[in-house]
């Protein structure tokens, strides 16, 4: 062959192979970032600006949004409002404005975090429940094994919205309507089945002889578990606990119907902003905007764990 | 250290019976190596021992005490994996130190360091100690391996072809090693191959096992030249036993079917030999040569004497000089 294939390998991709590939990517990100870009513009644009046509990309940045999403007002005659003293904040002068003044907090705070403890909570539970039972199913003789997983599986085959009812009047009877953690046992158990179908399959990969190893060096098999097995199943934990979170956060359909006041999260509350003064999209997205922050910390954090690779290096298979 | 004793013991996984009653008695700072073809049990024999298998029937006692039920960590045992087994996550360092620091045995941290010192020195990995375990190459993880069994100082060492991932002239040189250690410490050491050169130069006792059973027992030498049965015989030798028909030759004993000729029971000549046999092929393997024949239909190897300068075609004569002879089910005969 010419020097000129000399270099080039099978199982590299070719430099045009690569350009493509790129393109691609650039591509699809950029068709996925732009609603998301276009929330945070909407959070930082006026309510005229929000619904413009043709929509407006550049345009006078303006917190009226956030602050809407923060507080409640009520309007006022501008004769009412010139007896007051002189504007509180930023906000305050934003609402007086627009013949408003500011009454209060509105409930998004305690909304998020009612999200905060119930998503976390129940990602917590559901993982560590998952590692557990993933591990019970990867290395004992469990009756019925592939049996019990299926049936993990198959409470995921139908649509939430099926057992809503029945979870609802359950809910009622034994007071766990409206209390987080009413909620965070129903996201626990919707997310376990994925943690320990996902979990499984991390663990399975982990040698037994690295437990075996350990518990002749004197371990309990407990104490084996938490010192070798965990270590090496946190890749499989990290992205087990983002798909966890991700749902919890974003769940709808049971928030809506089983939580009103106390126990709400944030994604029921986010869209009731609309009907407070009109269509206020600046304060929707504002709420959005904000909601999403978590869950784009949450994984970058973990990316380090995601992307770490796998190190099962030191057993020949 | 102390005299582990294997008693009926079987085992079976499904309908495989991987283990079939076994009884081995490992003495006091007594080498024994078991070995074997893949699937005979040897591997699922030190397991049993270890804990990490519960036998159907039979017992297991080490230093006198049953054990049989006990779980691995309370057996007093180290145990050297084919497959390493190094935790991915740790140093060198914290491999070595991994049994010491099991909460049962509350060895103090000054202690724990010096031993791995010690046990990484004897090992040459001593440079390696902050890498990675995943950093390392085959033959240093082996040796870390060996070497977090050595920190400890168990009743036995039970080893599952530790050396088998080495290339040929490190493994001729742990092996030296190991003989070295295990003389230096007095330890006892339970040893599973399917090397039969690791089982000749380091054992004291050497075990057959074939499907699961004990076959014989006793030193290399023992094993060599005394074989109860033709598996025995064909497992140590090398080039391996030729098996031939009986009827190949006058003069065998009564009840023997097969004769037993290894190369030292071939004597090969131009004439005047018992039998005659053609060359087929002579193969260099660098420090010897095998010379293959062909004995009325049967392919007989043996060793290739470099002076008789034999070619293909050839044809020779062949001698039997105090061969082993076998009855039709493998047993042997008296000659």
């Amino acid at each position: 062959m010419s020097t000129a294939n000399a270099a080039h390998s099978v199982v590299e991709p070719s430099a045009g192979t690569r350009r493509f590939a790129g393109s691609l990517v650039i591509l699809y990100a950029v068709i996925t970032m732009i609603p998301l870009i276009w929330i945070v513009l909407t959070s930082f644009k006026s309510p005229d600006d929000a619904i413009s046509y043709p929509p407006k990309v550049v345009f006078s940045p303006s917190f009226e949004g956030f602050c809407n999403l923060f507080t409640t007002r009520s309007r006022q005659t501008p004769e009412f409002i010139q007896t007051l003293g002189p504007p509180q904040g930023l906000c305050d002068s934003i609402a007086r404005s627009r013949n408003m003044v500011v009454a209060g907090p509105s409930n998004y705070v305690p909304r998020f975090v009612n999200s905060l403890i119930i998503a976390f909570g129940s990602t917590v539970l559901a993982v560590a429940l998952g590692t557990l039972s993933a591990y019970g199913f990867s290395r004992f003789r469990v009756p019925l094994k592939d049996d019990l997983l299926f049936f993990i599986l198959s409470t995921r085959m139908m649509p939430p919205i099926a057992v809503a009812i029945p979870i609802y009047l359950m809910y009622r009877t034994i007071g766990l309507s409206d209390t987080r953690l009413g909620m965070i046992l129903l996201y626990t158990s919707v997310n376990v089945s994925l943690a320990v179908w996902l979990l499984k399959g991390f663990i399975d990969e982990i040698p037994r002889e690295y437990e075996e190893a350990a518990m002749i060096d004197g371990y309990t098999r407990f104490q084996a578990f938490v010192k070798v097995v965990l270590p090496q199943a946190t890749t499989g934990i990290a992205a087990t606990a983002i798909f966890c979170l991700i749902f919890a956060w974003n769940e709808y359909a049971f928030a809506v119907l089983l939580t009103s006041g106390n126990a709400q999260t944030a994604p029921p509350f986010i869209p009731i902003i609309i009907g407070e003064g009109g269509q206020d999209w600046p304060a929707v997205a504002a709420g959005t905007t904000l909601f999403l922050v978590p869950i784009v910390v949450f994984t970058v954090l973990l990316r380090k764990h995601l992307l770490r690779g796998i190190t099962f290096g030191a057993v020949r298979k | 250290m102390a005299e582990v004793e294997i008693r009926a013991v079987s085992k079976a996984f499904g309908k495989a019976q991987a283990v079939n009653d076994l009884s081995l008695t490992v003495g006091d700072g007594e080498f024994v190596a078991l070995l074997g073809p893949t699937g005979a049990g040897k591997t699922t024999t030190l397991r049993l021992v270890a804990g990490l298998e519960t036998p159907d029937s039979g017992s297991i006692r080490i230093g006198g005490r049953d054990v049989t039920g006990d779980a691995p960590a309370d057996r007093d045992v180290a145990f050297v994996f084919q497959q390493y087994s190094l935790y991915p996550h740790l140093t060198v360092f914290e491999n070595l130190a991994f049994a010491l620091r099991a909460p049962i045995r509350r060895v103090p941290e000054a202690d724990i360091r010096a031993k791995v010192q010690e046990v990484a020195r004897l090992l040459h990995i001593e440079t390696k100690l902050d890498n990675k375990a995943t950093q390392l190459s085959g033959g240093q993880m082996q040796r870390v391996a060996i070497g977090r069994a050595l920190v400890r100082s168990p009743s036995i060492y039970l080893m599952d072809e530790p050396l088998s991932s080495l290339d040929a002239k490190l493994r001729g040189e742990m092996r030296l090693e190991l003989k070295r250690i295990q003389t230096d410490l007095g330890a006892t050491i339970l040893y599973v191959t399917h090397d039969q050169t690791e089982a000749m130069t380091m054992a004291s006792r050497i075990g057959v096992i074939e499907a699961g059973r004990l076959m014989q027992i006793g030193t290399p030498r023992e094993i060599y030249e005394n074989p109860v049965n033709a598996h025995v015989a064909a497992r140590l030798g090398q080039p391996m036993i030729n098996l031939l028909p009986a009827a190949l030759f006058a003069d065998v004993p009564l009840g023997a079917a097969t004769v037993g000729a290894r190369t030292e029971h071939l004597t090969i000549a131009r004439s005047g030999g018992d039998v005659s046999a053609t060359v087929t092929r002579i193969e260099h393997l660098g420090d010897q040569s095998h010379l293959h024949l062909d004995l009325g239909g049967q392919p007989v190897v043996t060793l290739a004497d470099p002076e008789a300068k034999l070619g293909a075609g050839d044809i020779v004569s062949l001698r039997l000089n105090k061969p082993l002879f076998f009855d039709a089910v493998g047993g042997r005969v008296a000659a």
